[in-house]
This record gives structure tokens, sequence and C-alpha cells, in this order.
């Protein structure tokens, strides 16, 4: 609306009355956008829950065809991660914004780890007939139809946690670029907490999946 | 008054200067037209379907034909005109004003949200070149996973308007946290508020759980694989479950809005405090919380186990409790009072009239037994149409006549608006009245012929179905006129005490000169 542009750094939004407010104000906006990711996954949790009852076969099937080893390596990465993002928005709360930078470009190193994992994880299964989508299925196992179902579950929860680690390497990129400007001061950091909050909980769900998927 | 006259209307021009507006106030207008577009679209179907029914045998539509008109008319007017309608509307309008601040929270987002609106609908109704979709509004599987092509269209439309959904409950709660005025405290919120704060926690919470749904249902059909398939392992009940664990919190979101527009319009025509301020703010939050506990009252014939349909039929009844409560309020409040009989005011009556026929019909089909007999009956079609067209639109339209003055700076017609009152009213009446009959007697719904023994019923339906739409295109008509013609509006045409009434009409870009300080309660009447 305003044709002015507004200095992040001294002076909040037209519409609030302090930087206070401002921060606290957004800080709430992506708390309450963390309850709506949680009842997403909430309701891909409880299917598989649920499925597992139904299908307890089926389900000790799949999780022995997936390699537990690479979905370690993929939580250690991810908490690594996170404490470098942690990290990060207490650099910028301190005024720090090149210690800063270089955290969430090792944040941003994780995420990438962590989709190339992803891919090669991907594509073994595929290879194996292991994916259920299309014509691709072409395992035999012991469990039929109901294995099946778990690689659905699988490849959705999963796959949907991999959208939201690419979406979190584009928000990523977008605090490199004004961390580099130097748009962040101990007074101003609400976009490094926010990016940092939807982090964490992106790593809590995988910290989830892994157990659910790999191991029990 | 703003220098020169200029309010949110003039000081800025051009289309694209509304297609860019971040202003809450401009947002809301860009709401009337669509929303009234997609009101007027989903009506012509109910039209349509109305006439189809006038005789025992195929009038014009064929049974297909049929299915996908009641699938649109579903569709379009819960996805796109009661969910968003008032929060979006008038809420997005109002809110900012009644708290006294400038804006909503997230200006940027409350555009987008409109976008969402737009794109998800437009890729809906886009599912008419497709043949079109006949699963009803509820997209049960495993029909719905097995039939055209269109659905994922219709089901992809809903997923993207659900982030409409989303945007504007995030919005609305932290802008009714954050940005109250100086001395607003929660106790001084105007009602209309409480309903809007309670309707966004439940559009946080249960939304996503319909996105996810939606979305596995979108997997199903496009990867070729049975999530919701018995014969692959999946349930089919199990998509029930999600799909009203969202769908009857929803109910919520489109009714809660509207009983707290009856809250500030009864008080204001009785000229009176409200009776029981605290007891009909809590009882919103009530409501928002049972609502999450009662889905299964859906599903009494679906094959869930009769424990459960016991437990969810006996909580259900508890929804009585809260709205019994505001009901109460709202008859205490006009008792003894002059009550003025103006549009908003007669729309208010017809609501809680009507809503509470609707309320009551919910509390027999919310018996367990009961239900079995009257499930898929026309008996049920009537009840939510008490609730839904009788309660929320009601509401909606008592709180455009309200507001409109106030947005537009024009008064409208107002002997013409106290005759659509009545004409929705009888014509509402008309209509469906004589479905609770028929539907207790067996007639089922969904069905596009039927035994001749129900002709004087339907034809009896179908005449009051044009009393309503004339109603409603007028009552259109007259808001959409003053906006163009008419008074000047007055800053408090009702004499009501709520914060939005002391800005300009229509308000300036930033709603107040200065921040209003707030020292009282609201609706200090006398």
């Amino acid at each position: 609306m305003s044709t002015v542009k507004i200095n992040r750094k001294e002076t909040h939004s037209h519409h609030f009355s302090s930087m206070d407010q401002e921060h606290e104000a957004g800080k709430q906006g992506v708390w309450l956008f963390m309850v709506t990711e949680l009842m997403m996954f909430g309701g891909l949790f409880v299917g598989y829950f649920i499925y597992r009852g139904l299908h307890y076969d089926a389900w000790y099937e799949g999780g022995s065809l997936l390699d537990w080893r690479l979905g370690a390596f993929n939580t250690l990465v991810l908490l690594v991660s996170s404490f470098t993002m942690a990290q990060a928005v207490t650099d910028t709360m301190q005024g720090n914004n090149k210690k800063a930078l270089r955290n969430v470009i090792i944040t941003t190193a994780c995420a990438f780890i962590f989709l190339i994992v992803k891919y090669f994880e991907y594509s073994g299964k595929i290879h194996h007939g292991l994916f259920p989508g299309f014509d691709l299925w072409t395992y035999e196992g012991q469990t039929g139809e109901n294995l099946r179902l778990f690689f659905v579950l699988y490849f959705v929860m999963t796959g949907l946690h991999g959208l939201h680690i690419i979406i979190g390497i584009g928000l990523m990129f977008w605090l490199i670029k004004r961390l580099r400007r130097d748009d962040f001061n101990e007074k101003y950091y609400t976009s490094v907490e926010g990016v940092g909050l939807y982090w964490h909980i992106v790593d809590l769900i995988w910290i989830y999946l892994f157990p659910l998927m790999y191991l029990i | 008054m703003g220098a020169h006259g200029e309010n949110y209307i003039n000081c800025e021009k051009g289309i694209w200067s509304w297609l860019t507006t971040i202003d809450h106030k401009r947002i809301a207008l860009l709401y009337f037209i669509t929303i009234m577009l997609f009101f007027l679209m989903g009506g012509l179907f109910a039209i349509l379907l109305r006439l189809e029914l006038l005789t025992p045998e195929t009038l014009f539509m064929s049974s297909d034909v049929y299915n996908r008109a009641m699938t649109l008319h579903g569709s379009i007017m819960v996805f796109m005109v009661i969910v968003p309608g008032v929060p979006a509307l008038l809420g997005n309008f109002c809110l900012p004003l009644m708290i006294g601040a400038k804006d909503v929270a997230f200006p940027k987002l409350n555009l987008a949200r409109w976008y969402c609106l737009i794109i998800g609908a437009f890729i809906a109704i886009l599912s008419l070149f497709w043949g079109g979709v006949d699963t009803g509004w509820t997209f049960y599987t495993p029909y719905s996973a097995k039939s055209s092509d269109a659905v994922t269209l219709v089901v992809l439309g809903a997923f993207v308007m659900g982030f409409s959904s989303v945007l504007t409950g995030v919005n609305f709660i932290v802008t009714i946290h954050k940005l109250r005025a100086p001395g607003m405290t929660m106790m001084r919120l105007p009602l209309f508020v409480w309903s809007l704060y309670s309707t966004a926690i439940i559009q946080v919470i249960a939304t996503p759980v319909l996105g996810i749904t939606l979305l596995l249902l979108i997997v199903e059909r496009t990867f070729n694989i049975g999530i919701f398939d018995a014969s692959l392992g999946g349930d089919p009940v199990l998509f029930q479950h999600f799909f009203w664990f969202y769908s009857h919190p929803a109910v919520y979101i489109m009714i809660l809005p509207a009983m707290g527009i009856i809250s500030e319009v009864v008080s204001t025509f009785s000229q009176k405090t409200i009776f029981g301020y605290k007891a009909i703010a809590y009882s919103s939050m009530a409501i928002a919380a049972v609502s999450f506990v009662v889905w299964g009252h859906h599903m009494f014939v679906s094959g869930q186990s009769d424990v459960a349909g016991v437990l969810f039929s006996v909580i259900t009844v508890l929804v009585g409790v809260p709205t019994a409560i505001k009901l109460f309020n709202w008859v205490a409040t006009m008792y003894k009072a002059r009550v003025k009989l103006d549009t908003p005011m007669l729309y208010a009556i017809n609501f809680i009239a009507l809503f509470t026929i609707g309320g009551l019909t919910g509390l027999f089909l919310a018996a367990f037994n009961v239900d079995v007999h009257l499930h898929d009956t026309y008996f049920v079609v009537a009840h939510f149409h008490y609730t839904m067209l009788g309660g929320a639109l009601m509401g909606f339209f008592a709180g455009l006549f309200f507001w409109f003055p106030k947005m537009s700076g024009r008064m409208y017609d107002e002997f013409l608006g106290r005759v659509t009152a009545i004409m929705t009213f009888v014509g509402f009446n008309l209509t469906f009245i004589p479905q609770f009959i028929m539907g207790s007697q067996g007639m089922p719904r969904r069905y596009h012929t039927y035994d001749g023994v129900f002709s004087p019923y339907h034809i009896a339906s179908t005449v009051g179905s044009w009393l309503v739409a004339a109603g409603f295109i007028l009552a259109i008509y007259i808001l959409a006129r003053s906006f163009f013609k008419g008074e000047k509006a007055p800053k408090d045409p009702w004499g009501a005490t709520t914060l939005e009434w002391t800005a300009d009409t229509p308000p300036i870009h930033e709603n107040f000169l200065e921040i209003p300080e707030v020292t009282g309660r609201p609706y200090e009447y006398r």
C-alpha cells in the first residue's frame, strides 16, 4: 500500500503501534501456523496407526524393507541442522548477522544432504518395485496388497515431509539474502525466529516418522 | 473526517489499486462482490433442483444432471458462500474497527486468502467442463475414488480454499490477541468479536485435517491406489471419520459468526445492554470445544460400533446447552425492551425463529435410534437448511443490512429491506416445512424422481423456493444499489454503541485519526 520503503531496522509497519507489538504478532502467527501443520500431519499419523492395527504383519514387513541406517543418518543430519538453526536465532538476537549467516548456510547444507539421501532411498525403492502408484508396483511380498498400503503411507508421509524440507530451503535462501544485507538487529529478528520455529517443527515430525517407519 | 472527505473507497483509484489493496475494508468489498456472485450461482442450482422436483417424473434433468447440479449447489454454498461468508466479509470489515485497530495483523495474508478463494473456486467450477461431479459435497469414498475425473478438480479446489480458511483463522486470532486498542480488554470485546475468535480457533485446528483428507483422496485417484478402498486393505469409513472431523466443526464455522451478528443486532435494536454478556461469550467457546467431539453422529448408520454411536449421541445433545444459552439471552434482551423493527432486526428475528427449529430438529437427529429412521431423508435436508439458510445466511443478511451503511456510506431503501426479510421468512418456511413432513414419512434425499404421494409437499416446496430466491435477489439488489444511490448515512444510523460506529462513515484509510482509548463495556445503553 504505502509507496515509501520502510526501513525495517527502525520502524514498525503502518498498522502496528510498536516494534514489540509487531514482533509478538508475527511470532504468534507462526505458532498458530505450526498448529495447522501438526493437525495436518496428525491426520496422517492417525491413519498410520489405524492401518498398523489392522495390518500388523504388513507393517512389520514394510519396516524391515527400509534401511534403518539411512534413516538414522538423516535423523542425525536434521538434529545438527536444528542446532545450527537455533544458534542462528541466538546470533541475530545478539546482533551478530555474520555468525548467523554461517549457521544458516550450514542448516541449508544439512537440508540438501537430507534430500540427497532421500533421493537414493526413493530411487532404490522404485527400483525394487516398491512404489505403490501407477504400474510400478512389482514387488511380491508375503503380505500382498497390505504391504502396498504401507508404502502408500510411507511415500505420502515422507514425501509431504520432504516437501516441507524443500520449502524450508526456500526460506533459508530468503534468510541468507537478508542476512547478507545486514537486515536484522537486536530489536528486529522476527523472520529468523519464525523460520527457526518452522524448521524445528519439520525436524520434530521427522523424529516421529523415523522410528514409526524404520524401527518398529 | 479525513482530509477533503477522503475515505477508504476513494483514497486510491483504478482497478489495480483494488486488486492489490491490503486495506481490510477494501478486501471486504472484494469479498462482497465475489461471495454474492457465488451465492447467486449456488442459488441458481437450488432453484433448478427444486424446479425438477416439481413433478414426480423427470421434468428436464436426467438423474446424472440432477446429481451434478446437487453437488455443485452443495459445494458452492458450503465452501464458497457460507464458510467464508461472515468471517471474510463482515468479520474482515468490522474486526479491526471494533477493537480499535488500523488493520488486521497480517494485511498481505489477508489479500492472499482472497486470491486463494478465487483460485480454488475457479478450479472447482472448472470441473463443469470435465463432465461435472456427482458425489455430493461430502465426496464419500469409495464412490468418489471411482467416479469421473472431475472429482480431482473439485477436491483440489476445496483444498486451495482451505488455505483461505486457515489464513483467516490465524489472522483473526493474532489480531484479537495483539491489536486491541488501549483499554480494550477481552471482557470489553463486542460479542461479534468473541464469535469470530471461537470460529478462528475451529478454522485453525479443523481445516488442516480436511486438507490432508482431500490430499489423500487426490493421491488415491492420481496414483491409482487404494487408501480408502476396502479391496486394497483400506478403510472407507476412515474417510468419513476424517471428513466429519473437519466438517462437523465446520458447521460451527458457519453458524458461530452469524450468532455473533445476532448478539450485536438484538442488543442495538432492543436499545438495551445485552443480557448475559459473559454467558454468550463463553458459550461461543463452549460450542467450539464440543464441536470437535461430536463428528460420529454423521455416521450412525455407517458401521461404526454401537458404543461409539451411543457416546456420540450423548455428546451431541450437549451442543444444545450453549446454543440454548445464547437463544435465551437474546430473548431476555428483547424482553420488555423497545424493539425497533428495522431490516437488520427483522432478519435477526428470522434467525432466532428458524434457527430454533433447526436446533431442535437437530436433537431428534442426534438421538441414535431416531436417526436410523430419519437418516438420508428430507428430514435431514430440512434440518440443515434451517440451520444453514435459516440460521447462517439469515444472520449473514442481518449483518449485511446492519453494517452496509458503514461500508458504503449510504442508506438503503428501508421499506424494501423489510419486504425482503418477510419474503424470505415466508418463502423459507413454505419450502422446508413440507420437507420435514415428507422426510418423516420416508422421502429419501438425493433422488430426482419420487412417489406421487409426496407430490403436494414438493409443489409447495418448489413454490416456496421461488419466494426465497426473489427475496434474496431483491435484498442483494437494494444493497448493491445503495452503494451508488441513496441518502448519505450518518456515523451511527442505528444508535449502536460499539467502537466501529465512532469511525467516519465510510471510514478513512486507517480507520481512526487517533487510536481510541476504551474505558467501558460495549452495549452501554442505559
